[in-house]
């Protein structure tokens, strides 16, 4: 059986005219398989192809060539286009661009307000929803004067209004700082442990892809590995190869690693790369 | 500086003029800026003026920020003001050559002066305490008969919040590009007023492509939530009259007939 999302040999090409050029493929050839409740991170340099691969999951980009399936329904299919992005919600990358609303709340709502939800219905969801990224005390607030970080919270608070059952997160963290980006990345873990939501989450922040579960390297629009972070981050040399890097505690430890020293195959974060020096000066 | 611009902007609160439904806020403020009109002397002028305090002291909002949103428009009132200085008939009290200044000039200017004040601060009321989606939510609903005209009515208001949303984005976003100009050299401040508004276009230019790029992205986030136009569409908040929409109204009929009585028992001040 497929998963939840598949993604079939999947070939994407920007309209031509967009930059009057001749442009390549975005995407060439992608294959992919999401599981319910799983934790993904998809990671690229810039250009790779990853954010187009994003828009597909919700049928904002259909694919030139190839198969998008969500829960059994076809991106293609035009008639199942509301249920796709009732089932997959996007956030987008820049939170100032995807709020609608004047009010918190009320941009919260707007997509309970498109699928016709009754009032009632739509006051609890939004409540729970802002509770959910910790955002309820600033449900009467201007998004304005609010900071990028709790922007993107509430934007996230819009698309879990809608209750769908993935949600997929374009480089949600690109634009804040380092504190907003630790509270957005907090929020969506938590949504996967404590609700077990489908997360896909597009970043170049490797310090973010180590949280996943499951962690897929893509380049020049193709998948070149798939893996928990454990296994891709043991894979350094391919990742250079692709001008990806390491978490800082993996590459130091593959450096040492690589001069000789009796160290695991990977670590993941300075915990843990710490132990394994520790253990390797107790032995001595 | 243009951050100081609070014509226009909601203040969140929790008084009583918040608390109207926006639907009898539109049309009471409808009929204020008929009475402001229909003034024709001092004393009813004066009456309109008072009320229209009043409600904004209900607001709790502080005086301050009406002052803030008269400063934008203070040049208009005080054109207006001027230009009116030289109509008008009666005792000629000054004269130099063609332009002559009456007495009857300057009830005019004073007159029309208090006047726009009035209408500013009444609007301002509105502005500061009607959230935008309930007010473009009233203006839909009020507006929802034309739809029989073919009038796309919820496209309408739509296009209202949204704009109403990204006013302070782009008055912040003008901010940083003035900015960035100035540090690559741009003089914004010196000069006569053609070389002034020439400076202005290395700004205009780069806010323009910046809001179409972000009109890019509002339309894929708003279609990532289902947007599909108004059809089928619920709202969170239900508009609904309560007892105090009957108070706003008494209180509008009163002024009203201040406004009539004042009218016929004072001679009139403006023709």
């Amino acid at each position: 059986m497929s998963g939840f999302i598949s993604v079939r040999n999947v070939y994407f090409k920007y309209d031509e005219n967009e930059n009057g050029a001749e442009q390549g493929f975005a995407l060439n050839g992608v294959d992919l398989e999401i599981k319910k409740g799983e934790f993904a991170a998809v990671v690229g340099h810039n250009g790779s192809g990853k954010s187009t691969l994003a828009k597909h999951f919700n049928s904002i980009y259909l694919p030139t060539t190839g198969d998008v399936i969500v829960d059994g329904m076809n991106t293609k299919d035009d008639d199942s286009l509301f249920d796709i992005r009732k089932k997959v919600g996007l956030v987008l990358q820049n939170p100032d661009n995807q709020i609608v609303a004047g009010i918190v709340e009320e941009d919260v709502a707007f997509g309970c307000e498109n699928l016709g939800v009754p009032p009632k219905e739509i006051r609890k969801r939004v409540d729970e929803a802002l509770k959910a990224v910790d955002m309820y005390e600033y449900r009467r607030h201007s998004p304005d004067k609010l900071s990028g970080g709790q922007k993107q919270r509430i934007a996230i608070a819009g698309i879990l209004a809608m209750e769908p059952e993935c949600i997929v997160l374009d480089e949600p963290t690109a634009m804040l700082d380092p504190r907003g980006r630790e509270e957005v990345i907090d929020a969506v873990t938590k949504l996967n442990k404590e609700r077990g939501m489908t997360v896909i989450l597009i970043t170049h922040y490797m310090e973010e892809a180590v949280l996943a579960d499951r962690v897929i390297m893509i380049d020049s629009g193709k998948v070149f590995l798939d893996g928990t972070p454990r296994e891709v981050f043991s894979k350094v040399e391919l990742l250079k190869q692709h001008r990806l890097d390491v978490p800082q505690a993996a590459e130091l430890n593959y450096k040492l690693r690589s001069c000789g020293l009796d160290l695991p195959e990977c670590v993941l974060d300075e915990n843990e790369c710490a132990e394994a020096l520790m253990k390797l000066l107790g032995s001595r | 500086m243009v951050r100081d611009v609070t014509l226009g902007q909601f203040m969140p609160g929790q008084s009583v003029v918040h608390k109207l439904d926006a639907r009898t806020k539109l049309i009471l403020l409808i009929a204020i800026i008929v009475f402001i009109f229909a003034a024709t002397n001092y004393m009813s002028l004066l009456l309109i003026t008072l009320a229209s305090l009043l409600v904004v002291l209900l607001t709790r909002i502080s005086f301050k920020m009406y002052l803030k949103s008269m400063k934008v428009i203070l040049m208009v009132v005080l054109f207006t003001g001027i230009i009116n200085l030289f109509y008008g008939s009666g005792e000629v009290l000054w004269e130099w050559q063609f332009i002559k200044i009456t007495e009857g000039g300057i009830n005019n200017a004073v007159f029309v002066t208090i006047r726009i004040a009035t209408l500013v601060i009444i609007s301002s009321v509105l502005t500061f305490t009607t959230s935008p989606s309930d007010l473009t939510d009233g203006l839909e609903r009020l507006m929802k008969p034309l739809t029989v005209f073919h009038v796309k009515v919820h496209e309408i208001a739509m296009m209202m919040t949204i704009a109403l949303r990204f006013i302070p984005v782009l008055l912040e976003e003008t901010d940083k590009i003035m900015n960035a100009q100035k540090a690559r050299g741009a003089d914004m401040e010196s000069g006569g007023i053609i070389k002034r508004v020439k400076a202005l276009i290395p700004v205009l230019i780069p806010l323009f492509v910046s809001s179409f790029r972000r009109a890019n992205d509002l339309a894929m986030a708003m279609e990532c939530r289902c947007y599909n136009g108004g059809r089928g569409r619920t709202r969170m908040k239900v508009l609904r009259f309560s007892l105090n929409d009957l108070w706003a109204l008494i209180y509008v009929l009163i002024i009203f007939a201040g406004v009539i009585l004042c009218n016929i028992y004072f001679p009139a001040t403006i023709r």
